[in-house]
């Protein structure tokens, strides 16, 4: 010895083995979850729904590249965020909305409220909800005038838009309610990626298997939205499949950067996203609240977190080390 | 405590034990040692011989008489041609012995059986035998099991959990020696008066359990307690809670819980001295990796070259980009091959370029993999974010000093980020702000005492 043999080695600080899983292939996961959906909506509402998620896609690569490059930063599309926001997205729109007004949607989603706040990590609130809301408060028309499904069509209808099963609810035509069967699997219209429970649960169920999220938030929204249903006197299946609370509450309340880390946090985030959807619904002037209520919690996301704070082991309750 | 115990957090690794079935093997008489004076957390030792002196094998060639220290012996005969500064395994320069073999493997005329017969023999014995904490802590072993609460201590648990992935040392000690250790854990209960042993072997050991529980089927006083098969089951604090559902808080010892934790080496070396007088000459170790041509493990004489336990296992196969000493979970990685093997080491892992790669960072994404990760139950991105902002308030409000650097976070860590690294980067923040803060106390304090001085 007395002499270096090996000398050129690399130091790092333990660990030095890491998991595989990274960034990119939970979004990976997040997307494949989604494809059932994708498929169901593509069967509901024609190509002209592929049309538009794979326009939205592209539209928030474009975009979060373009700043990336303009303000001379890391390119980061590689993690995928961007793919999984394009396709949520897509998700909350009709079918047959002008692919313009979509891109003006992903602008706001991947450039104010995910750039400019710091990128990946850094938004306070769920890009493609915030890009959602914008576009629903700015093209309140189209963003609500509903293709009419393929099952519409073959029943030969005369109609052009068709209509949403809350928005009948809101003008009180029960009587033309589509049925639960048809609600759990997707016969029905609405925005194109939130219509099929059944696809979405499936998407959900893929994600607790891959362990990319925990139950604890879907299961806590739906089940308040279920009990808020039932104290107001409403049917909770109807509630459950209507509108976009599984897509909300399996896709964009568990977005990890706009919800809480803690168990605790997870199951108050989950239930104030179920109580302000089931008061938006009944009580606001407009038919659905998912989105408005998943941004609100989204923004008291730091104060549910700063409030459920873990508690060291052995400390005992109210005691500080 | 409830009677369905709960188990703390941690992680699943993959266990890459392939070494588990190979029995340790004596390695031959290198050509030199390099014996460091510093192979424990205390006072270093101070050399006792000089360049030139004969030495024999078990002989005290370095000692201090500050209360936190251990002997260090010569682990060969042969003859002292150096006392140097190297850089050692601990990281730090430290005064080598180097003692060139003489062959003949002479044990010195100390080497014999000691009389015990009580506590204090019982600790002088313990001391004598030079045996430090050989999970990898080096904490002083007699300093250990003389705690300051005697009265309230009743436990000893054996740590022989090896929940690192690779090493399989441990087990094969467990496989080997286990009447000796369990001998041991007998001597340490009754000199120190304990009244429970508890030996935990991580499920992955079913053998190493089945040994020690047909060994045991008479003892009624030790119980063979099985872990889960989760990393970091040894962690010390972790084993406490596993096995006897008590809490043990960062900076404590574990004798404020009632308990003494010792490593199934640590406990074999010990009853080795008991039976022989021989004291800790040689450690056993893991040898493996990717570029290892033939993984082993070894039994080495401390003080031997690492390139020499390399050579004996064969070389490398490729050309080596880090060597760790110790797991992959907690081991260090070394700048170079040219040091030698301490006490405290229980592996040698050598992997190629495609195992060392460093993963590029990317941005927290908020997914809690961390917390849920945690056994000490931290929020290790809340102290990651709150290390970068410098927020000393932060830190403590998350306990950043209760981290045990166990590597759980860094782990499942998607973004790749050092999260154990920033902790104990923050922990090291924390103890200097304190030290900084006491520091200013007394400087005020002597500034009041003056002006009280100056009005009289």
């Amino acid at each position: 010895m007395s002499e270096i043999k090996h000398g050129n080695l690399i130091v790092s600080s333990a660990p030095h083995v890491v998991s595989p899983v990274n960034t990119s292939r939970i979004m990976l996961d997040v997307i494949i979850a989604l494809m059932p959906a994708l498929l169901m909506a593509v069967y509901v509402f024609g190509p002209r729904a592929l049309l538009l998620t794979v326009s939205c896609v592209i539209a928030s690569v474009v975009f979060e590249w373009a700043f990336r490059k303009i303000t001379g930063r890391t390119q980061t599309i590689s993690d995928l965020s961007a793919v999984v926001t394009g396709v949520l997205l897509s998700f909350n729109l009709p079918a047959n909305l002008p692919i313009w007004m979509a891109v003006i949607g992903c602008f706001v989603a991947i450039v104010v409220v995910k750039q400019l706040f710091g990128g990946l990590g850094q938004n306070f609130a769920n890009p493609a909800i915030v890009g959602r809301i914008v576009l629903f408060v700015s093209f309140a028309t189209p963003m609500t005038t509903w293709p009419l499904t393929r099952m519409q069509l073959a029943g030969g209808a005369d109609a052009v838009t068709g209509p949403t099963p809350l928005g009948l609810l809101q003008k009180g035509a029960m009587e033309d309610l589509p049925s639960n069967a048809d609600m759990f699997m997707g016969f029905i219209g609405g925005s194109m990626g939130e219509i099929s429970a059944l696809a979405l649960l499936i998407g959900g169920v893929y994600l607790v298997i891959r362990k990319v999220i925990e139950p604890t938030i879907p299961v806590c929204f739906i089940a308040t939205v279920a009990v808020m249903a039932l104290l107001m006197g409403q049917d909770p299946i109807f509630h459950i499949c209507a509108g976009g609370v599984m897509l909300g509450a399996i896709f964009m309340a568990t977005d990890y950067v706009t919800s809480p880390i803690t168990t605790k946090g997870k199951i108050v985030f989950g239930i104030g996203c179920g109580i302000l959807t089931m008061l938006i619904r009944m009580f606001s002037s407009y038919p659905e609240g998912v989105s408005f209520a998943i941004l609100l919690m989204n923004i008291l996301t730091p104060h549910i977190d700063e409030l459920t704070r873990m508690k060291l082991n052995g400390v005992p309750k109210g005691g500080e080390q | 405590m409830s009677s369905v115990q709960k188990h703390l957090k941690g992680i699943h690794v993959d266990h890459c034990k392939n070494t588990s079935s190979l029995p340790i093997v004596k390695m031959p008489l290198p050509e030199k040692v390099y014996i460091p004076m510093v192979q424990h957390i205390g006072a270093p030792c101070q050399p006792t011989v000089a360049v030139g002196d004969h030495v024999k094998v078990g002989q005290v060639i370095g000692d201090n008489a500050a209360p936190v220290c251990a002997p260090i012996h010569s682990s060969v005969s042969g003859e002292v041609t150096a006392i140097e500064k190297r850089m050692t395994l601990m990281g730090r320069v430290d005064t080598n012995i180097v003692i060139t073999l003489d062959g003949k493997q002479e044990a010195a005329e100390t080497v014999a059986a000691p009389v015990v017969t009580n506590k204090d023999e019982f600790l002088k014995a313990v001391r004598a035998s030079g045996v430090v904490g050989l999970g990898g802590a080096g904490f002083p072993t007699h300093i250990k099991y003389n705690p300051r609460n005697p009265e309230e201590v009743d436990t000893l648990i054996l740590n022989g959990a090896e929940c690192e992935p690779y090493i399989t040392v441990d087990h094969r000690t467990m496989l080997e020696s286990a009447e000796q250790i369990i001998n041991g854990v007998k001597h340490i209960m009754h000199f120190l008066n304990l009244k429970k042993g508890i030996i935990g072997i991580e499920g992955n050991k079913p053998d190493a359990i089945a040994k020690f529980k047909e060994l045991l089927k008479d003892s009624p006083e030790i119980e063979v307690h099985e872990l889960s098969q989760q990393y970091p089951q040894g962690a010390e604090r972790v084993i406490i809670y596993e096995t006897t559902g008590k809490h043990l808080l960062a900076g404590k010892l574990p004798a404020e819980v009632g308990v003494i934790v010792s490593n199934v080496n640590s406990v074999l070396k010990i009853e080795e001295y008991l039976e022989t007088g021989m004291p800790l000459i040689s450690k056993s170790l893991t040898v493996d990796g990717n570029v290892v041509k033939e993984p082993k493990n070894v039994e080495v004489l401390i003080g031997t070259p690492i390139q020499d336990v390399i050579d004996f296992c064969g070389g490398f196969t490729g050309e080596p980009k880090k060597i760790i000493m110790g797991g992959p979970m907690m081991g260090k990685a070394i700048p170079n091959d040219d040091m030698s093997i301490l006490k405290g080491n229980n592996a040698i892992l050598a992997f190629d370029d495609s195992f060392a790669q460093i993963n590029e960072e990317t941005a927290c994404i908020n997914c809690g993999r961390c917390v849920r990760a945690c056994p000490m139950n931290l929020m290790p991105t809340a102290i990651h974010k709150a290390y970068e902002r410098d927020d000393l308030d932060a830190l403590k409000k998350y306990h950043a000093s209760a981290c045990m650097e166990c590597g759980c976070c860094t782990y499942v860590c998607p973004a790749r980020k050092q999260l154990s690294f920033i902790n104990k980067l923050a922990k090291n923040k924390l103890a200097a702000a304190a030290r900084a803060e006491a520091a200013k106390a007394e400087a005020a304090k002597a500034e009041a005492e003056k002006a009280e001085g100056g009005k009289k």
